[in-house]
């Protein structure tokens, strides 16, 4: 599946900032011409990437979504913030791995500034309506309150 | 080969909403068990209602208001003769199942001592356990639970031998929400009444699909939804025999509900009025009662005979796909499946079903001891009405296969 080798890659590219890895990640959604090849991309990406070590999968870093269930796992390596997580639904996971590759590895300062309007543009707004229930708003949610933490813990 | 008992195309005419695409595609709606769709002959009575005679009832001295009373009086009628009740003061207008077993459950507190005891179903709408909870709380009493087994039905075995002299109140579907299965409630009614426990029975998923004789039944409380036949959102019904209407103290206060007003002491109003309190959803009240003369004009029986055959359809296709479950795979059962797929997550298989334009809920469907019990997170349920066909089963078989493919 194309596009999987950049994902890889992207852990190396520390140096990229949030909104750069935001437009990358457009630029390659762009390339897909309708839902299913959108899905299917999401799917792999769901697949192929273990994310968080088990020790972490506990309830405490559960977030409860009505259906699927996500955990996130948060540590500071430095002085940026490295996330890891996981959900037991596919398409579900997907989304995690695009959140985690635009927010991980990131300045707190960083996080909590940043936007997330690129979800709208490559097309999985539907995913992040407050409404849907799975767990991703309360996802970015947490994200953010974990790069609060830290941020007090740095300053 | 579905035998078709009335003429399917015209009745898929009388929905407007049945027409639309979603997500590029012709909507598949087969989420009828959280809310059916709405016929044209009960859109038009709300704005008709709207449009001519809308008021405020039961006080006004002006001709609309005397209108609007009429038409709404006649609807609690047409709710009786539907459920057979022996008095159209028996019929309360609710904001729905939930409303009419909270109003239940609240009466029940001053009637309630420590120690004794409530039965529920292991196969109960969260609706229909909580407000037992919360009352068990308030009174000391205990909460008992039938157990189910493997394919979805209630053990009544079990339910026979916790039934005692404590037991008070035994609660159940007539259907369950999450698997279809039909529950026994004759039987569990009977052997509750022998040891003089009152019964109040969940008719919400059942009342689309079977008539309940509330009279034959002898239960004596019984509660649905209108939205989940054919009328609008916002409005249901509790029936309950009379002489435990009258037993049970007013839910809320308000208009509508006294007789008489004075500071030092209020006399409630008769019934049905003391459990109406406040301007009701009239409206909605009429339109449920258009609802059910639209449903007894196509006749229960027709309905019951023609979601039987699709659901036997579906059934026998949906298992023809290779590592696929369903879940509750009892003979009584109303035409729902509840399903999932080896090694997919329910909310993925859903995702993929909606963006090809077929409407299904996935999860829990508000019953998690349930799901707890099979050791799943959630199912896909697809719940027919008689306005699906079997080319939209079809369709249903067709996207969860492609689901499967890209998923797995």
């Amino acid at each position: 599946m194309f596009g999987i080798v950049t994902i890889i890659q992207w852990a190396q590219n520390f140096d990229m900032g949030i909104k750069e890895i935001q437009e990358e990640i457009v630029d390659e959604f762009s390339m897909f011409e309708d839902w299913m090849q959108r899905y299917e991309y999401m799917i792999e990406l769901g697949k192929s990437l273990p994310m968080i070590k088990e020790q972490y999968k506990t309830d405490d870093n559960i977030i409860k979504g009505c259906q699927s269930k996500v955990w996130v796992h948060a540590e500071l390596e430095g002085d940026k913030l490295v996330f890891t997580a996981d959900s037991d639904a596919i398409i579900t996971k997907g989304i995690i791995a695009i959140l985690i590759r635009a927010f991980s590895n990131q300045k707190p300062k960083d996080i909590i500034e940043a936007e997330t309007d690129f979800i709208d543009e490559i097309g999985l707004k539907e995913h992040l309506s407050p409404t849907r229930a799975n767990g991703l708003v309360s996802m970015i949610k947490q994200l953010k309150l974990y790069a609060v933490a830290y941020q007090t813990q740095l300053n | 080969m579905i035998q078709t008992v009335f003429d399917i195309l015209s009745i898929r005419k009388d929905f407007p909403i049945l027409n639309r695409k979603v997500n590029g595609y012709p909507l598949v709606y087969l989420d009828n068990a959280a809310t059916s769709q709405t016929p044209k002959k009960v859109i038009d009575t709300i704005v008709d209602y709207y449009s001519n005679y809308n008021a405020n009832i039961h006080r006004g001295v002006h001709s609309l208001s005397q209108e609007a009373t009429d038409v709404y009086e006649q609807a609690r009628q047409k709710i009786q003769r539907h459920f057979n009740a022996a008095k159209p003061q028996e019929i309360i207008f609710t904001s729905g199942t939930t409303h009419g077993i909270n109003l239940v459950a609240n009466g029940f507190t001053s009637l309630l001592e420590k120690g004794d005891e409530i039965i529920v179903s292991a196969l109960e709408h969260h609706s229909n356990i909580v407000p037992w909870q919360m009352l068990c709380e308030r009174t000391g009493a205990v909460l008992k639970v039938i157990p189910m087994n493997l394919e979805g039905q209630l053990v009544m075995g079990e339910y026979h031998k916790l039934l005692s002299q404590r037991t008070k109140l035994v609660f159940c579907n007539h259907v369950s929400n999450a698997l279809g299965t039909i529950n026994p409630i004759e039987e569990i009614i009977a052997a509750a009444h022998k040891v003089g426990a009152a019964v109040l029975i969940d008719g919400a998923q059942a009342a689309p699909h079977i008539k309940a004789d509330v009279q034959k039944l002898d239960v004596d409380f019984y509660v649905v939804s209108a939205h989940k036949m054919c009328g609008p959102t916002g409005v249901g019904m509790l029936y309950g025999k009379e002489e435990w209407l009258n037993k049970l103290p007013p839910y809320q206060g308000g208009g509508e509900m006294i007789a008489e007003v004075t500071f030092e002491k209020t006399t409630y109003a008769e019934l049905p009025h003391k459990f109406e309190a406040g301007t009701p959803n009239i409206c909605g009240g009429i339109a449920f009662g258009a609802a059910l003369d639209y449903m007894n004009a196509i006749g229960f029986d027709a309905i019951a005979q023609y979601e039987q055959e699709l659901l036997e359809y579906a059934t026998q296709e949906l298992l023809a796909i290779d590592g696929l479950k369903i879940y509750g795979d009892t003979k009584e059962k109303t035409a729902v499946i509840s399903f999932n797929i080896e090694g997919l997550h329910p909310y993925d298989i859903g995702s993929i079903l909606d963006k090809l334009g077929v409407a299904v809920r996935t999860g829990h469907h508000c019953a998690q001891p349930i799901m707890d019990f099979y050791k799943i997170p959630g199912t896909v349920r697809a719940s027919f009405s008689f306005y699906n066909t079997k080319e939209e089963v079809d369709i249903l078989v067709s996207s969860v296969r492609r689901a499967k493919t890209m998923l797995l």
